[in-house]
């Protein structure tokens, strides 16, 4: 080449991480292009629609679904007497899509149909006749745990292990003798012992209420079969591989036989993680339609059937020394469990993190009871049980701190855990700026001024008291080692244009995680934003990866990501450095062109290069493959492990004022530190804090799905509230960078952790504002105004025998 | 089964035909019938603002419009606001500012920041969030939102100066 007696080209160093970097879907979204389950269609596709149970508890006397059949357009009506070995699905197995004998809640599947339009199908519908025998209903978890409750899955099992009522078929359910369906107990330490050497001892019982996921794009999915039998799914599942393993066990057919497509989903906030009576149902409808089969949610649907966040009853007691050295904790909780189990259950795994962990806790113990009532059933929800232990931690931490006239914010400090240390519970904080972000969040929202002279204000004469409060948060940042791998594969193609494919097996869920692979990707490659192609959404293309869920993504599928584009790099540099006749450490890839490492100079551009390879005799084609495994290991039988890579932590500091003739509570602003590592896109970074800031301040104040007697009362947005543009907080952002050693460029998780902490920090505003500790949420008028007028809820607390 | 109807109506530009349920909204007729799917159904109730769209220059819940009230209108989308200036701007705007996440709120938010900023040029922060108060969104807390249409507002106001 003649690029000697060319002027020599320098390219000065440049980072991607750190900038704003807008989202690669964001114009087809803001284009309105971009497609939905919602809006696709295959052809010859039919519209299923299901029945679900009037009835709150009770058994299923017959079911007469000769009208529906006889409708014209119908194509398929089907009943659990029709599905041969319907399986149970769910987290206990002791769920099966369509009921057999019993309903068990509201939202019970009881029958479905497939037609040529969904008003044939609905009509369909209403022509299904379901005679039921009413049963005692159970909706508080206190009394279900009373002996001679009634039962909510009282099958006897076979000595055969067949179903009693369904001989031919599986178990769904194990004759329970209780209704009790998981239970959790965890200990370090001794807390008899550290409440004898404590100076002061709170306890205090909290309330946490049900709010639901709200994903804009309502559930839906299509089943269709090809012509070989195999099974193709289009879903807005978070977790396709954990899906298609379910799936195929499900349907005892072969995994490879069944594909999953994501198309875009319209929001997934946990709410997509567990295998849900629809979706099978969906694929029933298709094999008995024999034609593909679409099933859409309507808003209420959404409302009634989806799962919720886990409401708790939780009682903590906690103690202190007159340094302010914390001593003990003792936490009972009762988990509504509703009818059938899912994610909801599980969420002590977490809860106990924040007890154990999130401060200095010598002596910790923990115990869970989740119950069998005829609510609806609870999932899991963005912050996972975290909401809910953060609650009442940090109530206790404001309470502690006043009983031995420590400064809220010192108290904290002082108990705070730091970078290298192991807790009880064995988790290990390799990166931890908890310290800088309480120190942050304070000092830029002048909380320790605020705080005081709220305090001097709060017997004036104004109606309206102003309110500072302080909530911290720990949260698995590394992923978190559930299954038996916690990984994520990536396939990276470099092809002869210098345009880079990732294939990765991380979903897109809105978080933006395409975006942030593919700037690590550039970065690492020398490449601009624009030279990178993700495929990301079929399980027939993309590595496996374990699904979208405990704010792992960007680390894990980051890491791997990395992994693969390294390897890319080394074989670029490699070829270029037996072209140029230099070592390949010399070399560096910069602006789309491979460079001299020392002087920045511009050998030759990518594209050429990689054409070079490709026609030259030793072809290579730059391709390459990495699996990310996180350094985690799973919790042993006694929860005790170090279950993430790396933790994440935040302080959030909320202001309120609190009008306390109307019982109005407003946030007015909230001061945010987060230690998330590194950030690496800055723009979805901030997306995610403020997404998770206002989700939470709905957690907070508004939102709140009331079921009364098993029944949701407001399954629409009319009346279940979420928090609407005018009334945002102020929100300030400040990122505490630690650099985790573990970290794809240094970043952690962040995900769910904005959420956690706002609800809270609420909490302890309204105290410092009004001088009155509310223990329930939401923060609605009503019940701050009863609060304030001493006409508060009174919970019964919970003893370990109780629970 | 149901009575169809046959009305005729202008959408984003194009005069169309189109024979409807009676019972139908448009918003299914704007999906089903005519097949622009941009229009989000988010709850069938006028409560959250995915299917918003311009009727004779009125930004409306199109669940809650009847097909056959579409009848001698003119009827604008987020499909045929391609061909707007302003919303290319604000379609940029989205994009820069990181107004997207899921993106599933995001074309009914766009149609009503085009007729807010249309029919209120002078609208600050407070404006436009009580101006896309009807539009829910889960992922985003708002906020790019608003600084994302304030962005076009500046942008108009600087460039109207000689």
């Amino acid at each position: 080449m003649n690029g000697a007696e060319k002027k020599a080209r320098f390219i000065a160093p440049d980072t991607l991480i750190g900038k704003r970097i807008p989202k690669m879907d964001a114009p087809e979204k803001a284009s309105g292009k971009t497609r939905y389950i919602h809006d696709i269609d295959l052809p010859g596709q039919l519209y299923g629609k299901i029945l679900r149970s009037t009835r709150v508890h009770a058994l299923i006397k017959s079911i007469d679904t000769a009208a529906a059949r006889a409708l014209p357009g119908v194509h398929a009506v089907i009943t659990a007497a029709d599905i041969v070995n319907q399986r149970p699905i769910g987290v206990a197995k002791d769920h099966f899509p369509l009921k057999t004998d019993k309903v068990r809640s509201l939202r019970d599947e009881v029958a479905a149909v497939a037609a040529e339009s969904e008003q044939i199908a609905l009509e369909a519908l209403k022509l299904i006749r379901v005679e039921y025998e009413d049963l005692p209903i159970l909706t508080d978890p206190a009394e279900a745990l009373k002996p001679g409750a009634t039962l909510i899955h009282p099958e006897p099992r076979q000595p055969g292990g067949q179903d009693a009522l369904k001989p031919s078929g599986p178990v769904a359910f194990t004759g329970k003798p209780d209704n009790v369906a998981m239970r959790f107990d965890y200990c370090h330490g001794d807390v008899v012992q550290a409440e004898a050497e404590s100076d002061v001892v709170v306890e205090d019982t909290f309330k946490l209420h049900y709010v639901t996921h709200c994903c804009m794009g309502v559930s839906g999915m299509i089943a269709d079969f090809d012509s070989s039998g195999n099974l193709i799914m289009y879903s807005n599942t978070q977790v396709p591989f954990l899906h298609k393993r379910e799936f195929a066990e499900y349907l005892n057919m072969d995994p490879a036989r069944i594909r999953i497509i994501q198309p875009a989903i319209g929001g997934g906030f946990g709410s997509k993680l567990d295998i849900y009576p629809f979706e099978v149902i969906c694929v029933f409808l298709a094999q008995a339609a024999k034609r593909p089969v679409k099933l859409v949610f309507t808003r209420e649907e959404e409302f009634i059937s989806s799962p919720t966040r886990q409401p708790v009853l939780l009682t903590l007691r906690s103690g202190c020394k007159k340094d302010g050295t914390l001593t003990f904790r003792v936490v009972n909780t009762l988990h509504d469990n509703g009818a059938y189990t899912s994610w909801g259950a599980t969420t002590p795994f977490v809860m106990m993190q924040t007890f154990s962990s999130l401060y200095r806790v010598p002596h910790c113990d923990y115990h869970t009871t989740a119950v069998y009532t005829n609510n609806p059933y609870a999932g899991s929800f963005r912050g996972y049980g975290n909401l809910q232990a953060t609650f009442a931690v940090e109530a206790h931490m404001d309470k502690l701190a006043e009983a031995i006239g420590m400064d809220a914010l010192d108290f904290r400090l002082k108990n705070a855990q730091a970078q290298g240390e192991v807790t009880g519970q064995g988790m290990e904080f390799d990166s931890c700026g908890f310290k800088e972000c309480l120190d942050t969040a304070a000092e830029r929202s002048d909380f320790r001024r605020k705080f005081a002279e709220n305090l001097k204000n709060r017997n004036s004469s104004d109606p309206i008291k102003h309110g500072v409060g302080i909530a911290s948060m720990l949260h698995v940042g590394g992923g978190a080692k559930i299954y038996p791998s916690d990984g994520c594969g990536t396939i990276l193609k470099l092809d002869d244009f210098g345009q880079v494919t990732l294939i990765t097996g991380a979903s897109e869920i809105g978080q933006g995680s395409e975006t942030v692979l593919s700037q690590l990707v550039c970065e690492e490659l020398g490449l601009p934003m624009s030279a990178l192609t993700v495929v990301n959404n079929d399980t027939a293309i993309t590595p496996w990866d374990v699904g979208v869920h405990a704010s792992r993504t960007t680390f894990i599928a980051g890491n791997s990501a990395l992994g693969a584009a390294r390897l890319a790099k080394a074989k670029v540099l490699a070829a270029a450095a037996r072209k140029f006749e230099c070592p390949a450490s010399d070399l560096d890839l910069r602006g789309g062109h491979v460079i001299k490492a020392a002087s920045g100079e511009a050998l030759i551009d990518l594209p050429r290069l990689m054409r070079n390879l490709h026609f030259s005799d030793k072809a290579e084609l730059v391709m390459t493959t990495f699996y990310y495994e996180p350094p985690s290991s799973y919790q042993d039988k006694r929860y005790k492990g170090n279950v993430s890579a790396a933790y994440a932590w935040a302080s959030q500091v909320v202001e309120v004022e609190v009008d306390t003739e109307t019982g109005i509570v407003k946030m007015t602003r909230i001061t945010a530190a987060h230690d998330v590592g590194r950030v690496l896109n800055r723009l979805g970074i901030e997306g995610q804090i403020e997404g998770g800031v206002v989700m939470g301040q709905g957690y907070a104040l508004t939102e709140s799905l009331i079921i009364e007697n098993g029944v949701t009362r407001n399954p629409n947005f009319r009346d279940y509230k979420l928090v609407t543009a005018p009334e945002i907080p102020e929100i300030d952002i400040t990122f505490i960078e630690t650099m985790d050693g573990e970290g794809p460029q240094g970043a952690k998780g962040v995900g769910e952790a904005p959420a956690i902490c706002v609800a809270a920090a609420t909490a302890n505003a309204i105290y410092n504002a009004t001088g009155v500790r509310i223990y329930g949420l939401p923060f609605t008028p009503e019940r701050v105004y009863r609060a304030l007028h001493g006409k508060g809820e009174k919970l019964v607390p919970l003893t370990a025998k109780a629970a | 089964m149901s009575l169809k109807h046959d009305i005729e109506f202008t959408l984003n530009g194009v005069r169309r035909q189109a024979s409807v349920r009676v019972d139908m909204s448009a918003l299914d007729m704007l999906r089903d019938v005519v097949g622009l799917t941009g229009t989000k159904y988010g709850c069938g109730e006028g409560e959250c603002g995915a299917c918003t769209i311009l009727v004779d220059g009125k930004s409306l819940n199109s669940c809650l419009l009847f097909a056959v009230d579409c009848n001698g209108r003119n009827i604008v989308t987020i499909e045929g606001l391609a061909a707007d200036a302003k919303a290319d701007a604000l379609r940029a705007a989205f994009v820069e500012y990181g107004a997207v996440q899921c993106g599933y709120c995001t074309p009914g938010m766009v149609v009503q920041a085009s007729h807010l900023l249309a029919t209120h040029p002078q609208a600050d922060a407070d404006a436009i969030k009580r101006g896309i108060e009807g539009n829910l969104c889960r992922c985003t807390g708002y906020k790019k939102i608003v600084e994302a249409i304030a962005s076009v507002n500046a942008a108009d106001k600087q460039g109207a100066r000689p």
